[in-house]
């Protein structure tokens, strides 16, 4: 369906993609995930043809984008980051414009422009202007402008930007509904929506394709990495000793607190030594304050994946630059953390 | 190519500027025609044009100067770049639909020489070879417009730079005389003074000349920038 062969776009010495290649299959909802400034919308906005690659080629459905490109377009709908909308004309007249603009038939026109409404909900709004419409309209609107003609593969930046919680879910359900019939791509920095809906998941950190699974492949895979925190009424050095007759344990770190201590460990080779630390702690007779175990979930291995590609790519970076320069990135890596933190 | 014009020309009557425009040149016309033609009994309308070239360069920016530029602050853009249209027949569509609405005004120019003819002598073949040259030097003008406008986000700056730019046009001839002579003697400052963009509708306009050459000259400037235009287009997806 759409085969991406070593993508490549740099803005001066900036690498906004960086060698990502990745093929997407017919009929799958197919999700980008990424921090702020991964490289999502770049990547999305090749693929739809909107900018052209320092290196690379896309081919979707055979055509490549730069060689056929009316071809190749008119195999995708396309909603960017921002909607385009002009702002001047009404929902309706609009989506006519769109319609023709995408060389639907004549006679087809007025049929399909009816069924988008009503697939987006939009029908209330069609005499309005679009610029006194709100966010969350706008957006459907943009939606229902990528949709338009039903092309097979359909590409959302974004798509519930904006969107009450209503809306998201009858938003999530249309891209279900779309995708039995068509590729959907999507892209969000929030992972919840990802994991809601997409069948296939890509994480993309710094320009590079770190991950490329199913959601539930990608948490199996983090599976064994699942922390236990253990709280009993003893000092540290008893503590360490106890520890260190369980056999299999991960590695782990003690931290006192008043009158009791915190032990993080690692999951190590025994599955679950829970019980184990229970009988262990009743021979020392340490009373065990709190005992938690806590598997990796999807959120976890995004930002595990996400904060290894950075920490790699900040390394060759600073090797390579001035140090004026990788006082930039530093810059630019906080406001990532900080975005981070938000999700 | 269809979808965009209709679009486009729409537009320019949805907003305010496409009625400004016209109620602007033909007010100004209006003005002109009365105290030449009308009061002082001079035959020729096509005297009318020569001193309407100055008021083009004030109404030309304000006519393109949102065609490529708000289309890239509004993002909208990125709907035509990935519809699969191609990128000429958009620029295209864009030209044609300001040239609608530039001919909207021209057409009533022609109803000039006729109110002439109906209160006396009249040289209509004069008259409408001029609103033609007319036209044309009007259009070269609406494609340098457009790509000015095509360099930029901002309408302010694509209308006041598009003003500079006919402005220089404008008062070209006068300049290159007013040029040192080592500088004159060159190929460049030789050539343009016979064909200044001014001079060949002056040669309609006073000598009654139908300049081909010229015309063909407009013809051509069109094309370049119409090229150009596309051209810059193209550049920013690969920046």
């Amino acid at each position: 369906m759409i085969e991406v062969k070593n993508l490549v776009k740099r803005y001066g010495s900036h690498t906004a993609v960086d060698h990502l290649s990745f093929t997407v299959e017919k009929g799958q909802i197919y999700g980008f995930l990424g921090p702020n400034g991964a490289g999502k919308s770049t990547t999305m906005n090749i693929m739809t043809g909107y900018l052209g690659a320092t290196e690379g080629e896309v081919l979707i459905d055979g055509h490549d984008i730069l060689e056929e490109p009316e071809k190749a377009k008119a195999c995708i709908g396309y909603l960017p980051e921002i909607p385009p909308l002009y702002t001047d004309m009404k929902v309706g007249e609009y989506l006519s414009f769109v319609a023709e603009l995408k060389n639907i038939e004549r006679s087809q026109r007025k049929e399909q422009i009816e069924k988008v409404l009503n697939m987006t909900r939009l029908k209330d709004v069609e005499n309005r202007l679009i610029r006194n419409l709100s966010k969350g309209y706008r957006q459907r609107v943009g939606l229902a402008q990528a949709i338009i003609g039903f092309p097979d593969i359909i590409i959302l930046d974004e798509p519930t930007v904006g969107l009450d919680p209503k809306q998201i879910i009858e938003i999530r359900e249309l891209i279900k509904e779309l995708a039995k019939e068509h590729t959907v791509i999507l892209s969000s920095h929030i992972l919840a929506e990802i994991s809601a809906v997409c069948d296939h998941i890509m994480i993309i950190s710094n320009g590079k394709l770190i991950a490329s699974d199913t959601p539930e492949n990608l948490e199996k895979q983090m599976s064994d990495a699942g922390t236990l925190y253990l709280e009993v009424r003893a000092d540290k050095a008893t503590t360490q000793t106890m520890l260190s007759e369980i056999e299999g344990l991960g590695t782990w770190s003690i931290e006192e607190k008043e009158g009791s201590c915190v032990a993080t460990i690692a999951e190590g080779k025994k599955a679950d030594p829970r019980e184990e630390l229970f009988y262990a702690c009743a021979e020392k007779k340490c009373p065990i304050l709190m005992m938690q175990y806590k598997k990796a979930s999807l959120e976890d291995v995004f930002l595990e994946l996400t904060e290894a590609a950075k920490k790699e790519a900040e390394k060759a970076k600073n090797s390579r630059h001035f140090i004026g320069h990788g006082k930039k990135k530093e810059e630019s890596r906080e406001e990532a953390k900080q975005d981070e933190s938000s999700l | 190519m269809k979808a965009v014009y209709k679009r486009e020309l729409k537009s320019y009557f949805d907003s305010m500027i496409g009625y400004i425009f016209i109620a602007f040149l033909v007010a100004m016309n209006g003005i002109y025609f009365l105290f030449y033609n009308l009061l002082n009994g001079y035959p020729y309308y096509s005297y009318v044009l020569g001193a309407m070239e100055f008021i083009i360069l004030m109404a030309i920016p304000v006519l393109t100067m949102k065609c490529l530029s708000d289309e890239r602050r509004s993002k909208t853009d990125q709907l035509l770049l990935t519809s699969p249209v191609s990128l000429p027949k958009v620029i295209l569509g864009k030209y044609l639909a300001m040239e609608t609405v530039f001919a909207i005004p021209i057409a009533i120019f022609c109803l000039c020489p006729l109110i002439i003819k109906a209160n006396g002598t009249a040289y209509l073949r004069e008259d409408f070879a001029s609103i033609f040259a007319f036209f044309m030097m009007g259009s070269v003008f609406v494609a340098i417009g457009m790509f000015i406008s095509s360099l930029t986000e901002s309408q302010i700056i694509a209308a006041v730079g598009t003003f500079g730019v006919v402005l220089v046009i404008y008062l070209w001839s006068g300049i290159s005389s007013m040029l040192p002579d080592f500088l004159t003697d060159n190929f460049i400052t030789k050539f343009l003074p016979d064909y200044t963009v001014t001079g060949i509708l002056e040669n309609f306009t006073s000598y009654h000349l139908f300049d081909v050459g010229g015309l063909i000259f407009y013809l051509s400037l069109i094309f370049l920038f119409l090229f150009f235009t596309i051209q810059s287009v193209q550049k920013r997806r690969w920046s």
